[in-house]
């Protein structure tokens, strides 16, 4: 359990994290989202104690991570950067962290064969893939087995084998009743991988819901329907808290009432219906929605670069 | 507890951070990088080697001219010496590198996330550092001492071990050159950037000494002897200076500078963000 209570850090003027409070439960994935400068990894920095806020706490399990007496048994943490000397062997790396809290030599040999570096744990770090560095920060989270593990962009330059892996591995972490608290900026692979999400943006708390509360929020869950009739629908239809809206003559698209009831009506009143497909707002513009009035006071340009960001993907 | 949970437990091993752990942490980092061996090596090929070439070129000079009466300053056993000057360069750069090579690689967040409470770290460093420094030095100025001495020997002018101040000098060599490291630690846990941290430490080592030379005589006495090399070196000679510190004075002088240094390291190591 991690929680979070007013956190906040500021830079001279600049407010990297705005009072933040939240709790990440055990036994799921919690996501934590937010473009890139959003403060999550200042936010991950302060949990473990590397930075000190502002304002605020952070505890793990119920005390400060400074507090616990063997941390690397409590907290796992992999962090944005690689947090690794080049010039040191995968396995003395291990070694090293392995030795401030007794933990046997053996555990090093286990982490590195579960992260698949056995090959290469001989060789020198600096020569390492940014993938092969990702497998060694993940394996050094979880050398002391705890039950918290905090990770900053794990999937960062993982090739898809390795993405899916992570997932994987997370999802079965959490499964054992471990707390993960994983960040990323891409709402597509936190659809993936979280069924909780902490969202934030500019340093603010944007949301702490699940993943389908988020896709809730969007309230954009219309019904496509597609008729000859579609002027005598659209009549029949009409009524509170429904909004139809029409592209083409034959086309509606409906929202306030779900797809069995258009059926019901439109087979009582014996119009025929061509098409009639119930369509979810997707996670990204859900995500869009709810970050939506945090990017307002930007750039178009800007907006547009958190889009292509949030989603992942680039229309432009 | 199930067994195995108990194997779990014990596969894990048990207690928390303790300060030996994390000087056995200390001691794994700093024998798996080349640079601690590479560093070590350059400091006793400089000692022995420079110690040995000083020695039996004045050795040499000696033969060929005869040793000049009057030449009472002549310091066979700080003859033997001087290479150490040339190893601070090594031991200096080792020192900083110990600290500011964590900083520029991040490897310092995995450390301060293993032991968050950081201080047992810059204890841990100073003891592995400062215990293998000296042995080392120590090892590399009793070689030079032996091997210069015998090359004086030659011309008839070399000392033994039991010459006064002979030994103590021998010593103190060590001592100088762990002292020199420590205050490259203390700059590099202030500075944590390597440029900056071994500029400053070789501003203070050799460039003060020249810039005193531009005070005024009067002021020049009373402050050159107080700059941390004039004042550290007075260990490694037997022949009074009465312009400069004695031996173990100038000694301790050298010392404080390390320590102020590494007072400054360990005070903002607490307090600054990781």
């Amino acid at each position: 359990m991690i929680e979070a209570r007013g956190l906040t850090k500021r830079y001279g003027d600049k407010l990297a994290v705005d009072d933040l409070t939240f709790t990440i439960r055990p036994g799921v994935v919690t996501g934590f989202l937010g473009p890139n400068g959003a403060g999550k990894s200042t936010t991950m920095r302060m949990l473990i104690g590397l930075d000190a806020p502002t304002e605020g706490t952070a505890t793990i399990n119920g005390r400060p991570y400074i507090e616990h007496p063997a941390p690397l048994r409590e907290v796992g943490a992999l962090l944005e950067a690689r947090a690794i000397h080049t010039g040191r062997s995968a396995r003395n790396h291990l070694l090293a962290l392995a030795a401030t809290t007794g933990i046997p030599k053996r555990r090093v040999d286990e982490v590195i064969d579960l992260v698949g570096l056995s090959d290469v744990a001989g060789k020198r770090v600096g020569g390492f893939s940014l993938g092969m560095g990702q497998r060694l920060g993940i394996a050094s989270a979880l050398l002391g087995d705890p039950g918290t593990l905090i990770l900053d962009e794990p999937v960062n330059g993982l090739d898809p084998e390795g993405i899916l892996w992570i997932r994987n591995l997370l999802k079965n972490l959490a499964a054992d009743g471990r707390t993960i608290f994983v960040s990323s900026h891409l709402m597509s692979e936190m659809a993936l991988t979280a069924s909780h999400l902490i969202v934030v943006g500019r340093g603010r708390l944007l949301a702490d819901v699940t993943v389908q509360e988020l896709t809730k929020m969007a309230s954009r869950d219309q019904v496509k329907v597609r008729t000859p009739h579609a002027a005598r629908l659209r009549s029949l239809l009409a009524g509170e808290g429904v909004v139809i809206t029409g592209r083409d003559d034959d086309l509606l698209e409906v929202s306030g009432i779900d797809s069995t009831e258009i059926g019901l009506v439109a087979a009582g009143a014996g119009i025929p219906l061509v098409e009639l497909t119930p369509q979810h707002a997707s996670l990204e513009e859900a995500f869009m929605e709810v970050t939506r009035d945090a990017v307002e006071f930007i750039t178009p340009q800007e907006v547009d670069d958190f889009a292509v960001v949030m989603t992942g993907r680039n229309d432009a | 507890m199930s067994a195995t949970a108990i194997a779990q437990r014990v596969a894990l091993g048990t207690g928390g951070v303790t300060q030996t752990r994390v000087i056995e942490s200390e001691w794994v980092k700093f024998r798996s990088l080349r640079s601690t061996l590479f560093s070590l090596l350059a400091a006793v090929v400089c000692t022995v080697g420079l110690g040995i070439l000083i020695s039996a070129l004045r050795a040499n000079d000696f033969k060929q001219h005869g040793v000049l009466k009057g030449i009472g300053g002549f310091d066979p056993t700080a003859h033997s010496l001087r290479g150490l000057y040339l190893a601070q360069l090594a031991i200096g750069v080792l020192g900083v590198l110990v600290i500011t090579g964590e900083y520029s690689t991040g490897m310092v967040r995995a450390t301060f996330a293993a032991v968050p409470r950081r201080l047992p770290v810059l204890w841990a460093k100073i003891a592995v550092f400062s215990v293998v420094v000296f042995v080392v030095s120590f090892v590399a100025s009793l070689v030079a001492f032996l091997a210069g001495q015998a090359f004086l020997g030659t011309a008839h002018v070399g000392v033994s071990l039991g010459s006064p101040g002979a030994a103590r000098a021998v010593l103190g060599g060590a001592l100088y050159l762990t002292i020199t490291g420590l205050l490259a630690v203390g700059l590099g846990f202030v500075l944590r950037n390597t440029a900056g941290a071994i500029a400053t430490l070789f501003g203070l080592l050799l460039v003060l000494p020249v810039i005193a030379q531009a005070l005024p005589s009067s002021w020049y006495d009373d402050v050159y002897k107080y700059l941390p090399m004039p004042a550290g070196g007075q260990i490694m000679t037997t022949v009074t200076d009465r312009t400069l510190l004695s031996p173990w004075a100038g000694l301790g002088v050298f010392a404080v500078y390390a320590v102020v240094a590494v007072a400054a390291g360990a005070f903002v190591l607490k307090r600054r963000d990781a």
